[in-house]
């Protein structure tokens, strides 16, 4: 187990930058999730922390001694990659004691070994076949077992889960959480699912076009985000995101004439005063569909949809379809009010993107 | 009429019954061909092995039951083709194989260039071996040729290559190794660039040294095309016969005749027809016994994939 630092790690492929001066540091024993979409420099930041990818400049740091000009077998580091990588012609049992072997550890330490993982596992009955035999979501425990068999240093997970079927993920998902707080391991995953981050992460970082947008923990990921990038890529459905427009006294959404005012919704006066153009961030959640007899906005509604238990609404303000829940206790057609939840309104700079919150004001 | 799926059950037998029509069609150019260039001669050799028998005097054909075997299989001069075949397909096939093998594995990482190397690399394999015979035979010539030339130029003694049983031997084998190792380069490369990209690298995490990767993950998962090349390899060095003639004709002596030169020498030089007949049965069985054993090997290890 080690601490993990990377200091100004800056990663180039020819003009293209994948990652670009990142910081972090992962503490002994914490599980750290990599976060953000396709191409945004997670899993090669993942592959320069494992020694498959050189640094062009920077600090890769285990427990402050400098790796980078360790090879990938000299640092002790264990790795399940996204697509499946046991050895095909290998039984169950040799892939998982390969690490081993591949060490010269002697035969009884690698029996012990072998009958600890695959208790933790359940993987007695498999030892025998082959990979090819295996469904992908075994297969991947196998990569697994086989990864922490040797006491590593650091388990690297590059969307370990992202093959499996959706049902076998959630238990996949579930077992691997638990199992790492009863190892202690330090763990670093990439994913671009939030939901795997979210349930998984003691911290996320959430990275987009090479840079770090937000470390936080999962909470404040989705309750605090830094940047409009941030709030919208967390949460499911997605964050609403509306211009506002300064009017006196409140703020008014886009072109509508629904405008929200300290009274009303409880907007804080910095953001009335605001010389800034601002925009509104507000989850789904937080956006309800009321009967008309409660107070609320007359803004048409569009739609009214189910998925399963929760019922959900869409309405347009200046182009932008937005979400909200339909919380009505009579649902009749698309007649009803439109609330907005005052926790819930987050403001962001229109220009820059970022938050604005009392303290950051100008 | 009956009721309409039977009269549709029939339609469609006899749809299907003119589509096996139209299959067989198509097939029995190739069929008659293959009937009266393979199974015809197959089914005669083994008929005239049976018989003394010389094509040069159809008429006097007697039958010996298995007098040809018997005499050959009793004759030393014949143990002596199979000897020295033995030991050259054995130097062939294991030179072959590991320059083979660690020329693909060099060549499977990408480098500058390395396309034209491959090309230049697979140029031998394209030659006839008539060709290669008598090129090297010219290489190798003691008065003239370019290996004595270099041996002398370093003040080491001019070696008579062809002249000497074992020197010709080591020449034979030398001259089908330039010529086939690139067959094995090819395959071999093919095969281990067929090797996903995560496997080795979950290997170098794992800790594999570069040897411990080759000789445990790279070797065994190419095993199945390595070991089809090897088959070929071995079959196709057994059969050798047109490098001999260019290269050595048999000699010195007849030390450095094949079996197959040994058949065909005595079907056309002696017109011992029966004899060769029983002959080229006798290396048939070897080789198809050979190709059955090592086939059914090769299943076993590419079972598990």
């Amino acid at each position: 187990m080690a601490e993990i630092e990377l200091r100004k790690l800056t990663i180039e492929f020819g003009a293209f930058k994948a990652v670009d001066d990142v910081s972090l540091t992962v503490k002994n024993g914490e599980f750290v999730v990599y976060l953000g979409p396709s191409g945004c420099g997670k899993t090669t930041t993942l592959r320069c922390i494992a020694g498959l990818t050189r640094a062009t400049s920077g600090d890769v740091l285990f427990d402050g001694q400098r790796v980078n000009d360790l090879t990938a077998s000299q640092r002790n580091i264990a790795m399940v990659f996204q697509f499946v990588s046991l050895y095909p012609h290998m039984t169950i049992r040799e892939n998982i004691v390969f690490p081993l072997k591949a060490r010269g550890v002697p035969s009884a330490e690698i029996t012990r070994k072998l009958d600890w993982v695959t208790g933790i596992f359940k993987l007695g009955d498999e030892l025998r076949r082959y990979p090819s035999a295996l469904p992908p979501g075994a297969r991947q425990k196998v990569a697994l077992a086989r990864a922490l068999i040797r006491d590593p240093a650091v388990l690297l997970l590059d969307e370990p889960l992202s093959a499996i079927d959706e049902q076998f993920r959630e238990e996949m998902r579930w077992e691997l959480g638990h199992l790492q707080r009863q190892l202690g391991v330090t763990t670093i995953y990439v994913t671009h699912d939030q939901r795997e981050a979210m349930s998984l992460a003691d911290r996320i970082v959430l990275m987009n076009n090479g840079n770090i947008v937000q470390v936080s923990t999962p909470n404040d990921m989705f309750f605090e985000p830094v940047d409009i990038f941030a709030g919208q890529f967390i949460g499911s459905p997605s964050m609403n995101l509306i211009e506002l427009a300064p009017v006196v006294g409140g703020l008014r959404l886009g072109t509508s004439n629904a405008v929200l005012t300290p009274q009303n919704h409880a907007v804080p006066e910095w953001a009335v005063a605001s010389r800034r153009p601002l925009r509104l961030g507000i989850r789904p959640h937080n956006v309800h569909l009321v009967d008309s007899d409660i107070p609320g906005f007359d803004i048409p509604v569009d739609s009214v949809f189910g998925i399963g238990r929760e019922k959900f609404f869409t309405f347009t303000i200046a182009d932008t379809i937005c979400q909200g829940v339909d919380q009505r206790s009579r649902p009749d057609g698309t007649s009803g009010k439109v609330r907005f939840d005052p926790a819930g309104l987050l403001f962001f700079d229109a220009e820059t993107g970022r938050r604005v919150t009392g303290e950051t004001v100008l | 009429m009956t009721n309409p799926s039977h009269a549709e059950h029939q339609m469609q037998m006899k749809r299907q019954s003119s589509g096996r029509l139209m299959i067989f069609g198509f097939l029995s150019p190739s069929l008659v061909i293959l009937l009266f260039m393979v199974l015809y001669p197959f089914l005669s050799l083994v008929y005239y092995s049976f018989y003394n028998f010389s094509a040069l005097r159809q008429g006097a054909m007697k039958p010996v039951g298995l007098g040809n075997y018997r005499f050959l299989l009793s004759d030393t001069q014949l143990w002596e083709r199979f000897i020295f075949t033995g030991k050259f397909v054995f130097i062939c096939v294991a030179l072959q194989m590991l320059i083979g093998i660690f020329v693909g594995y060099q060549l499977q990482k990408n480098f500058r260039g390395r396309d034209v190397v491959f090309t230049l690399l697979m140029m031998p394999m394209m030659l006839s071996p008539i060709v290669v015979g008598f090129l090297w035979r010219y290489m190798l010539n003691s008065e003239w040729g370019i290996v004595n030339f270099l041996l002398s130029s370093v003040g080491l003694p001019k070696i008579d290559w062809l002249g000497q049983a074992n020197a010709a031997l080591w020449a034979a084998a030398a001259a089908d190794t330039w010529m086939w190792t690139p067959f094995i380069i090819l395959l071999a490369t093919a095969a281990f660039r067929g090797i996903p990209e995560t496997i080795h690298e979950a290997a170098e995490v794992d800790g594999a040294s570069p040897a411990y990767k080759f000789f445990r993950i790279t070797l065994p998962i190419s095993a199945p095309v390595l070991f089809i090349a090897l088959i070929l390899r071995l079959i196709d060095s057994f059969k050798q016969y047109d490098l001999f003639i260019a290269l050595t004709g048999g000699g010195p002596g007849s030390s450095t005749e094949t079996v197959s030169f040994a058949v065909a020498k005595t079907a056309f030089s002696y017109f011992y027809t029966g004899e060769a007949s029983a002959l080229a049965v006798i290396l048939l069985v070897i080789i198809i016994g050979l190709s059955m054993i090592l086939v059914r090997h090769l299943t076993h290890i590419s079972q598990r994939f």
